[in-house]
This record gives structure tokens, sequence and C-alpha cells, in this order.
């Protein structure tokens, strides 16, 4: 590979099922995506610090057995751990969408406050009890740079079954405000409070996505990759066809414009 | 060493299957449960310390946001009372009942292999296995025979599961299957009267007729000696209706009544001389390979071709629907996998008829499951397997009738996308049999008993014989797996082990070359299965490949670093089909016997027309607004919203039409489009015909509506008729009685004409015959179904079109003759009848309509298009105003008509074929409708900003007047 060519790893394990696409999408704007095994980093077959962002795509990693998201969260933890630590603290770029969302929370990387040594939050249930497809709005806010330059409202669509935040207790959520770590809220389509299923999973103050305190380790239940085209929008035959993008399409061209202006 | 884990939500934390559970014994009609809360039971085998347990429980089974867990080396009684916590937890109080549902010995526990592998990620490696179970505790009093009703409806299935009345041990089959001494069984057939033979069969489950009896003695006395057990269960598999679909391929004489007179004639081979007919009649170019193979498969674009199957579970469904649902996704989708060298799955469509939901339980037939609880579980099945491995379900449909009250029907289908050049394969001489993914273990095993001291006989016959679950996540890593090894060309022939396991799979791929097999090479999921059970198993996620044995190396190393079980177990070639067991031959067949040597048979079928009472309308009304509100609340008609979002659609974000559109995304769409490679605008459209009761009065006009109907939706998209390909799917009662063979027959004709004058071939199918329940001694058939599956090619996406009004004061067009075609219809069933006068479709019309439709499509003249299918062209207009947020005005008086009386409610309400909505702007009208000039056409009304939905009547005074919010309530609060 050309030291000038921003490089992405897309990591999929038994169960990872959005990586294709996510890897379209980064693709598409330019960067080199591989999608590698997570076996393959722990062989050390292939080396994490080789790359400029990971990727953490959404699927049901071993089947979502025991808890989403848990059992690959461990092996980031024990296996890839000060891999995954000296990635993130070399200024690189962490994305996890959905299943990769939870995998971050739960191996203890988002909201990466270091209140404690474990888990400072979880994503858990919906409160409707099933797993649910459906088009939110959402707000944009907080401080990170894979948001840079995006419209106040967006819409994506969610896939989930468990995808309610809560943060472990008072103290997170008031830090997660006060660090504007919380990026993604769901809300009604003039940006007001939504009631289910404006809020498809009962999150806690309606939260859809965080980073860490560094705005460079993004997590989102929904998927920017499913908007990453304007004909991905349900209501595409209603609008005019002012671009060939969707709202999603933004997120990934900040991680590799990021890269590019940084890192390389 | 055996620990017990326990883990629940804390008091405060929402815990949502206990809740879900409240519901569900509401649903029971019972009140006495108050409150449920779930502990999340599991058992760890293996030589653990204390300190393992607690790490395991804090750093993997135990979120601790949200959760607390105990834990002890023996039973623990109530929460709160032993165990070791992880701080204080308050046991429950006054308390509750306390009911514990493990899975049947021999069950796959879908987490247990998971489970496994993430406690040696923590590096506790002394864990041997896992086994889960789930407590419920109830709030207030049920009594002890609600509580058992509780358990068996809603907690437990008794196929696969029960309840935990006093501990055994759970890990008791790993041990007690060790390892036997083997002998080969022999099945004396040369000395065996007719009598005996048949006994023979039957005692083996083989289903087999005297003459196919004879056959194989007629084989063996030539051979000289007996078959082992092996050897005819192998004759039996491969001859079963299952595997070679004795009905379609059979001979058949036909006898037609009609009146007093009637015709004979004699049918060499349904398939043969109805649905390949029209297939090779129309010859098309873009079809690439055409029923041989796994799906059926047609050209896309420059670099691919798309492939198409759909499968029925309905047996399985009906015993435990969950399992059953999700094992027909899961073979569906290994139909994808085996289809030429591996396709990649793109999308499901999944299309079910189920026994109304309000059916009262007295009526239910004994031994069935409430088809509530069929249809929850059908649901779900479909969810998990489809979700967890990443493909889309786009489309699909529920019906209801009462004749499915014993025998519901679970339609499975899959897309597939394949690289041009890899839909061809071919087994060689000295390629190596390999099986991929999943251990074989007893799963699926006819007959076979599976010792456990808890359950009764009758259970354990069938609980591993016809119940299994899948996992979807060991057939997803054996999908990643396989495309990396297609792409390095790693092997020469693949199919997927569905029923009949190794017996079919390898069975078929060795058809020219032979096969041996060393049936102790297969991995197994526990010791002491005996070779024929090996042979038989019918375990799932399984794939048999052919590697050459230069690339065998290469081949297991990639499985292996993509954690898939791969092993070979023998070598094609030989000429002879030959198993070995631990260095012994247990089987020698010659392939000619094997696969040629069913005797030829003739079934006799009769058809009368059925003796249906002609129709009486209702009496003429000034105001049809109830009646319209009568048709949206039809179950067949009512929003599937419930459902439809608990499938995951839009995964590979291929989605371009969704299957719910319009403003709020509430609305019904046609035909779903999806863009199979996200740089390219070709796309796919698919779409299914179903249309049971128009088949209760003639068969025949059925299928040619279900065809119609298939295609119809793909031009209601945009689509272009003259790139459609067709599945066909039967499902029907006991072909061995004439009169059920009788519809079956009209109904394939109907296939064989409307796919020929449409153009439209078929290029793969099935069917599922023997669908019968007994009721009071009489053995009741399901009502005769065909499903008719589309797959269309559209060249530009962009220009696609949704069933939701875009805008105030465009027309509304109405192409298509309205005939009084009531027979069958949505309005007729909400007056109690089922009538007489069934919609008949008129090819070349329809194909005029569908070709001026779809240039319209391209010339960017339609803004929106629905066509009208169950509850006619009040129902289709409804849904188009309320999924658009708009209103509408209709003068009922312009609608093209044929026949007499002419009445507004056929009008409104006549199911007649090939008709469709499309909305025009003004500027455009013009040169819609000289496109049209040729076609039955009218302006019927116009698009309102005003949210009203208006119908002037005959006599242009308003006969249906209601606000769209409140139809659409209507069509949401059905199935809610």
């Amino acid at each position: 590979m050309a030291n000038k060519n921003v490089k992405i790893i897309v990591l999929r394990t038994a169960g990872t099922n959005c990586n294709e696409e996510t890897a379209f999408a980064f693709a598409r704007c330019g960067a080199d995506v591989e999608q590698v095994h997570v076996n393959a980093l722990v062989s050390r077959t292939k080396k994490l610090s080789d790359y400029h962002i990971l990727a953490l795509p959404g699927g049901f990693s071993y089947g979502d057995d025991i808890a989403s998201g848990r059992i690959l969260a461990n092996e980031l933890r024990l296996k890839l751990g000060d891999d995954l630590q000296g990635f993130i603290a070399d200024g690189k770029l962490v994305i996890g969408i959905c299943n990769g969302f939870q995998v971050l929370v739960k191996a203890g990387v988002l909201p990466g406050l270091n209140t404690t040594s474990g888990q400072e939050a979880t994503l858990f249930n919906n409160d409707s009890a099933k797993f649910e497809a459906r088009w939110t709005h959402l707000t944009v806010g907080g401080k990170s740079v894979w948001t840079k330059g995006m419209p106040g409202r967006i819409d994506l669509p969610v896939a989930h079954g468990e995808g309610k935040f809560i943060p472990a207790n008072d103290n997170v959520l008031q830090l997660l405000k006060q660090n504007s770590q919380i990026v993604f809220c769901y809300c009604t389509a003039d940006g007001g409070k939504p009631v289910y299923p404006g809020n498809p999973n009962g999150s806690v103050e309606n939260i859809a996505g965080i980073c860490d305190t560094t705005g460079r380790v993004l997590g989102l239940m929904p998927h920017p990759e499913r908007h990453f085209f304007a004909i991905q929008h349900p209501s595409w035959t209603r609008r005019p066809h002012t671009s060939e993008f969707g709202d999603g399409a933004k997120i990934f061209e900040n991680g590799v414009n990021y890269v590019r202006s940084r890192l390389l | 060493m055996v620990w017990r884990v326990e883990i629940r939500e804390k008091e405060g934390a929402h815990d949502c299957l206990g809740q879900s559970i409240v519901q569900e014994i509401v649903d029971l009609g019972l009140t006495s449960v108050k409150r449920v809360r779930t502990t999340a039971v599991y058992l760890l085998h293996g030589p653990l310390n204390g300190a393992d347990v607690d790490r395991i429980c804090r750093e993997l089974l135990c979120d601790p946001v949200v959760q607390e867990y105990r834990y002890a080396a023996k039973p623990m009684g109530v929460w709160g009372k032993g165990g070791k916590p992880n701080h204080t937890v308050p046991s429950y109080r006054g308390l509750p009942k306390v009911v514990e549902i493990a899975y049947n010995p021999g069950v796959m526990d879908p987490v247990e292999a998971s489970t496994v592998k993430a406690i040696r990620d923590l590096g506790v490696t002394g864990i041997r296995a896992v086994r889960t179970a789930r407590q419920y505790f109830f709030w207030g009093k049920p009594s002890k025979a609600q509580a058992a009703s509780i358990t068996s409806r809603v907690l437990m299935n008794k196929l696969i599961q029960h309840a935990v009345v006093k501990p055994a041990d759970p890990f008791k089959d790993i041990s007690s299957f060790a390892s036997k001494a083997f002998d080969i069984v022999t099945v004396d057939l040369l000395g065996a009267s007719d009598k005996g033979l048949l006994d023979l069969s039957r005692q083996g489950q083989l289903y087999l007729n005297l003459d196919e009896m004879k056959a194989i003695r007629d084989y063996f006395r030539k051979e000289k000696r007996n078959p082992t057990d092996v050897e005819l269960e192998t004759v039996a598999q491969t001859w079963s209706e299952h595997c070679c679909h004795k009905t379609f391929r059979g001979h058949i004489r036909y006898t037609a009544y009609d009146g007093k007179r009637s015709k004979t004639t004699v049918i060499r081979g349904l398939f043969k001389s109805f649905i390949a007919k029209a297939t090779h009649e129309l010859h098309k170019p873009w079809c690439v390979s055409v029923f041989h193979d796994n799906a059926g498969v047609i050209a896309f674009d420059d670099d691919y071709h798309v492939c198409f199957k759909v499968e029925t579970h309905n047996h399985p469904s009906a015993l435990e629907p969950f399992g059953g649902a999700n094992t027909g996704v899961g073979g569906v989708i290994r139909d994808t996998l085996g289809t030429g060298l591996a396709a990649k799955p793109l999308c499901s469509t999944d299309i079910f008829c189920f026994a109304p939901p309000d059916t009262p339980a007295r009526r239910l037939p004994a031994g069935t499951l409430h088809p509530r609880r069929v249809m929850k579980g059908v649901v779900s099945g479909v969810r998990d397997y489809g979700n967890k491995m990443g493909i889309p379900t786009v489309n699909g449909a529920i019906v209801f009738d009462r004749g499915f009250v014993g025998n519901p029907l679970v339609f499975c289908g899959n897309v597939g996308l394949i690289p041009k050049g890899k839909e061809n394969k071919k087994v060689s001489a000295r390629d190596l049999i390999v099986t991929m993914g999943a251990r074989t273990g007893r799963d699926g095993i006819h007959g076979a008993t599976f010792s456990s001291g808890e359950l009764t006989n009758e259970s354990e016959m069938i609980s591993s014989g016809a119940v299994q679950i899948g996992n979807p996540i060991e057939e997803k890593k054996v999908l990643d797996a396989l495309l990396k090894a297609r792409g390095k060309g790693l092997y020469s022939a693949i199919t997927d082990c569905g029923a009949g396991g190794f017996s079919s799979a390898v069975g078929e791929m060795g058809q020219k070359t032979g096969a041996r097999v060393d049936l102790d090479k297969a991995p197994l999921k526990y010791e002491g299965l005996r070779y024929d059970e090996i042979w038989i198993s019918e375990s799932q996620e399984r794939m048999v490949l052919a590697v050459p044995p230069a690339k065998i190396n290469e081949f297991l190393k990639l499985c292996a670093d993509e954690n898939v079980e791969a092993a070979v177990i023998g070598e094609f070639g030989g000429g002879r089909l030959q198993l070995f067991y631990c260095g012994r031959q247990v089987a020698d067949l010659g392939l000619d016997f094997v696969h040629n040597g069913l005797p030829q048979i003739t079934k006799e079928a009769v058809y009368r027309v059925p003796a249906v009472k002609k129709e009486k309308l209702p009496a003429l009304k000034k105001d049809l607004t109830a009646d319209l509100c009568a048709a949206l609340g039809h179950n067949n008609v009512a929003s599937k919203e419930s459902v439809i979002r608990v499938y995951d659609h839009e995964v590979q974000g291929t989605s371009v039409i969704k299957p719910l559109v319009g403003v709020f995304s509430d609305g019904p769409s046609d035909a779903a489009v999806l863009r199979p490679r996200l740089d390219s605008h070709k796309g796919i459209a698919v779409s299914n015909g179903i249309n049971i009761r128009y088949g209760m009065i003639d068969p025949f006009w059925m299928a040619a509506s279900c065809i119609d109907e298939a295609i119809r939706q793909i031009v209601a998209v945009g689509g272009n008729v003259q790139r459609v390909a067709l599945l066909d799917n039967f499902c029907w009662g006991n072909p061995d009685k004439s009169d059920r063979l009788g519809t079956l027959v009209r109904c394939v004709q109907g296939c064989y004409e409307f796919a020929a004058a449409f153009g439209t071939p078929f290029i793969s199918g099935k069917d599922s015959l023997y669908n019968e329940y007994t009721r009071r001694g009489r053995s009741l058939a399901i009502p005769g179904t065909v499903l008719i599956s589309a797959l269309g090619i559209i060249d530009d996406v962009r220009r696609c079109v949704t069933m939701d009004f875009k805008r105030s004061g465009n027309a509304i067009y109405l192409v298509g003759t309205t005939h009084h075609e009531m027979g069958g219809s949505v309005y007729l069933d909400d007056h109690g009848q089922l009538g007489y006068s069934v919609p008949k479709v008129d090819a070349r019309r329809a194909m005029q309509t569908y070709r001026a439709l779809y240039t319209a499509c391209r010339r960017g003249l339609a803004r929106s298009m629905h066509d009208c299918s169950d509850g006619g062209l009040a129902v289709a207009l409804a849904e188009m105003a309320f999924a658009g947020g708009l209103g509408v005005t209709v003068l009922l008086k312009n609608v093209p008509y044929q026949g007499a009386p002419r009445r507004e409610d056929i009008i409104l309400f006549s199911e007649s074929c090939s008709r469709m909505l499309i909305e025009v702007a003004p500027a455009h009208e013009a040169q819609f409708v000289r496109l049209l000039k040729d076609t039955a056409h009218a302006k019927i009304g116009i698009v309102e900003r005003s949210p009203e939905f208006l119908v002037y009547g005959l006599e242009d005074v308003p006969i249906i007047h209601a606000p769209i919010h409140d139809l659409k309530n209507v069509w949401q609060s059905s199935l809610k």
C-alpha cells in the first residue's frame, strides 16, 4: 500500500453482517478498505497499527449470544486491548455502528470517561421487547470529528433489538453532557422530543450515538451506511433529486478527510 | 463438576421478556398473573473453581449496569437464599410460583457454542460444556391448572423443552452415548412376502409402496444378498416424494368431468408436460440454468446472474413454529449457497398461511397449536435466521383461512447473486468429498429414539425426528468462508445438506461418478451415532463440496481461518455408492439402480367442478363506507407492519423500494426493489401471487390470477414484464387421493397456460404434498394452494415508482376492465360467502397494459402506481390515499366496467385481474393517454389536498365518504 492512502480496517467475525456496505461507503470516499477477520489480528497476521481508521460494523457478532456485542467486546479487551488503546492514543479514528457500538460500550472504550475500570454504560433490550427496523429522525450535536459540517437534523434507519442506551449512573450522564459527547439523539420529524417509535428503544435522553472525550471514537445505533445514497431513503420517490448522496455519507467522508488532513 | 449461574435484571431495570410474557398470558384469556420476572440460568460443566465462575459472571454473563448474578456448585434455593451473589440481593417477596424451562437432551442449545468460546477467551480453559435454562417467577395467583396451561402454551414447546421438576444431570447426553461396538444390520428382504415387504416399509418409516419394495427386492436378488439397513434407507431416501417428486414426474390418468361428460387423458409427467414445457417453448436467452440446480438462475448484468428459490417448511412449522420456520429459512439460504458454485444471498421473501388468529381454541384439532402461537413462532423464526445472517427480508404475504387450522403453510424464498461463469458445477472422479459447517448429530432422524429419563416416549420420538432449531451464525460463517473459497476456485462442486442429509447430497453429487464415503470421518456433535444415523442425519448448517486433491490444504486452511469446521469424508469416483464405517463396508449400491430404478407409477386424478353456491349479493346500499372499512380491516388486507418491522429489510444497503412506503413509511408497497450492486443502478424486483379462495372455486383460475398478480406487482413498481421469471410452489393434500390430484392437475394446467401467454418462464419450483390432518376420524386436506413468486430485472431503479399519492391536483387513471368477478373476494368473505364468479385473466390484454405502463414509467409519466388486488378498486385507492397523506375524489361512473348488473359494490370490490391505478401529473396526461390507446382505461378521479376519501356512485351522489386517517386506523388495527 502506498503511504499516501487512507487505510481502513473493517473488522469482522462470526455474525458480522454490515461489513460489505460499510466497506463500500469508505471505499466510495476514496479510502483503501480491508475487511479483516478478528482472528487475523489476534494471530498477528494483520496489525491494527497499519491502519488509520478502525470500523466495527453492524451485525450479530457471535449471534448476540449472552448479550449483544459482549463476546467480541471481551475478545477486543482481552486479546487486543493494548493495540486498541495504542491505536486511539495515536490519534486515529474508531467508529462502531449498531453491533459495533454495542461492542465499544461493552468493551469499556465508549464513553471512555475512566470513572471506573469497567463498563460505564450499556445498550440493553428495547423497551418494546422486540427487534425493530425503522427509519428515525436524529439531531446532530456534540463534538466529534465524524460529524463536522453535518446539518442539525438527519434521517437514518435503525435495526436492532438491544439499542436502549443506559448510562451506569447520573454522573456518567452529566459528564457526557458536559464533555459534549452526545452526538446523535432521536427526535421527531421537526426536531422535537420523540416518544415511541420516534425513540425506537427507550434510550435515556433519546441518546442514539456518543463519542469519547477526544471526539475521534464514535458509536451509534443508527446505520449511516444504509443512507449513503439518497435513493436508500424510504421517501426518495416523494423528494426532488438534489443530491446523489444521503445523510449518512458525510460521516464516512469526514473520517477519510480527517485522516487525509491530519494523519497522512 | 456443574456450576449453576443465575442472572437477572436488577430491580428497576426493564425485564422486557417478563413483560411480553405477561401480555401473552393475557392473550390466553388469563388475568390472574400480574407480573413475571425471568432469570437466565447457565449450567457450566468442567473442573472450574469459584474464582473462575465469579469471573465468568462478572466479565461475561452479567451486564454490570442492569443485571445482577449469583452462582453455586449445587442447586440453589429461591433467589436470596444461598448462592454467592455479587452484592446483597433481595429475595422476591411473597413469592411466586417458579417454573424453570430447559431444552430437552439432544436439542441444540443455540448459545452453547459461543458461550464456551467466550469462556475460553477469558482464559478459563477447563470449561467442557454449557447448558442454558430460564426461570420464570409469577406474581398473582394463577391456579395450578392455569400455571400448567401457561407453562405448556406460553413458556415452552414440549417437543424441544421441558419444565425442570427435579434437577437432573443436564449433561447426561455428553456422557451417556459412549461409543458402542457396532454391528452391521441387514434386512431380510429376499425372504419377505408382499405383506412382509409392506411391513418392512412401514416399520422402517421408508414410505415405499409395494411396487417399489419389490423393485428393491429384485435388485438384491440379482446381487444375491440382503441389503444392509443403510442401503435400504438410501434407496428410500432417493426415491422419496421429497427428493424425486414422484407425483410431478410420474404418469397420471386424468379424468375431467364437465357436467355428465368426462374426458380422460394420460399425462406423462406433470412437470415435463406443463411446468417445464412453458419454459422450453418460451426459450428465453436470459434463462441461464433452470430446474436442475438448487435454484433457478437468470441473467442480471454483464458480470452477474441472479438466482431464486422458494421452499416450504410446513410440517416442522406446525409442530415447532419457531424452529420450523427458522430451519426453513436456513434451508432455502443453503439452496442459494448450493446453486452453481455458490451464490451470495441477497434477500428473502416469506409467505405464510395460517388459520385466523381469532379461531376459538375449541375449534382446533387435537394436538395442534393455536394459530396465534403458530404465527408468533413462525415470524420469530424467520426474523431470527434472516436478521442474524444479514439477509434482508424484503417482501412477503400472510394469508388467513380456516382451512389451515391443522396445517399452516410456511414458504421461505431467497434470491442470490452469482458471478458469471460460476453458474455450473462439475464433480470429477478423485475429487474429495468434504463436509463443511456444523457437525452431524441425531437431528432430524426419523424414528430415532433419544434416551432420556425425563421425557415420555412420544415426545422423544417426535422431538429428535422432526424438530430442530437453526444456528444462523454457523451458516453465516459458512457463507463467509464459502464466498472466499469460491473466489479462489478451491472446489468444483457444492450442494447443501438438506432433507436426506449426506445420503441425498453425496448421492446427488456422485450420480455420474460414484462415491466412496468413510462415515466415521464425519465430525460428530457427540459420540455414539450409528453409521446409518450419520448417513441420513439432517443436522442443519452443513454443505457438501467436491474439492480437487490439489486444493484441499488451501481449502481446509481457509476454513480454519474463518472458524469453520471442514473435513474430508471420502472421494468421488468408483462408479458405485460405497459406504464404510471404521474400515468395514456397510453399503455398496449400483448408481443406475439408485437413480433410475424407481418403478414407473400411474396415479389416478379426477376433477369435478366444485359444488360452490352462486353468490347472493347483499341488498343495494346508499353508503358503502362501512363495507370499505370491513375490507380494510379484513385480516388478508390489513397492515402487516407489526411483522414487517421485526425483519431487518435494509441490511446490505440494497433496498430501493421498501415493504412500507409513503409519507410516514406505512403504506403497503407492491414488489420490493433492490440494487444488488451498490455501485450500479440496475435492480431486481421480487413479488408473490397467492389467492387461496379463488382455488376453492377453480384451481385453473387461481393459477392464472396468481401469475397475473405476481407480474402485476412488478409492473406496479416500474418493472418490465418481458424480464420476469417465475417460481411455482404447490402445497396440496394427499396426491394418492384422486380428487386431490385432480385439482392439482387443473392448477398445473393453468400455470402452463399463463406462463406461456405472459412469456414468463418458470425457472424453479417445489411441491409439498400430503398436507392433511384428521378431524373426527376424517382426513381433511388444506385448500390446494399455489404460490407464484416472481423475479424481475429492473434496468434503472431511479425510474421506479411507489404506491403512495404524491401531489394534490394529479389525475388518477384506472387501467384495465372491471368485471362482475366477486367469487373468492374479500367483500364476499365479509358477507360470509365464497361465491362463484372467480376472476379470470385475459393475458393478451394484460400484456398490452403492462407494456404500456412500463413505457410510461421509463418516461417518468407515473407519479404513483398500485395494483388492484384483495379488496378491489376501493381498497387500492384507500391505500394510495392514506399512504400519501392525501385525499381523493373518484367518480365510479367513469370506471370501465363490463357485465351485469352494473352495481357500485361490484365496481368497488370486484377483484378483476390485470388492473392498475396510476397517478399522473396534469402536464403528462396527454402523453400518458396516448400510450394507452389500445387498452381499456379511464380517468376516474383526482388527488386532493384535503384528507378526505370521497367516492361518487353511479348516480353521482357520494357513496363512500371518510377521512383517510379513519381508513388508515381501521387498516392498521386488525393485526397490530
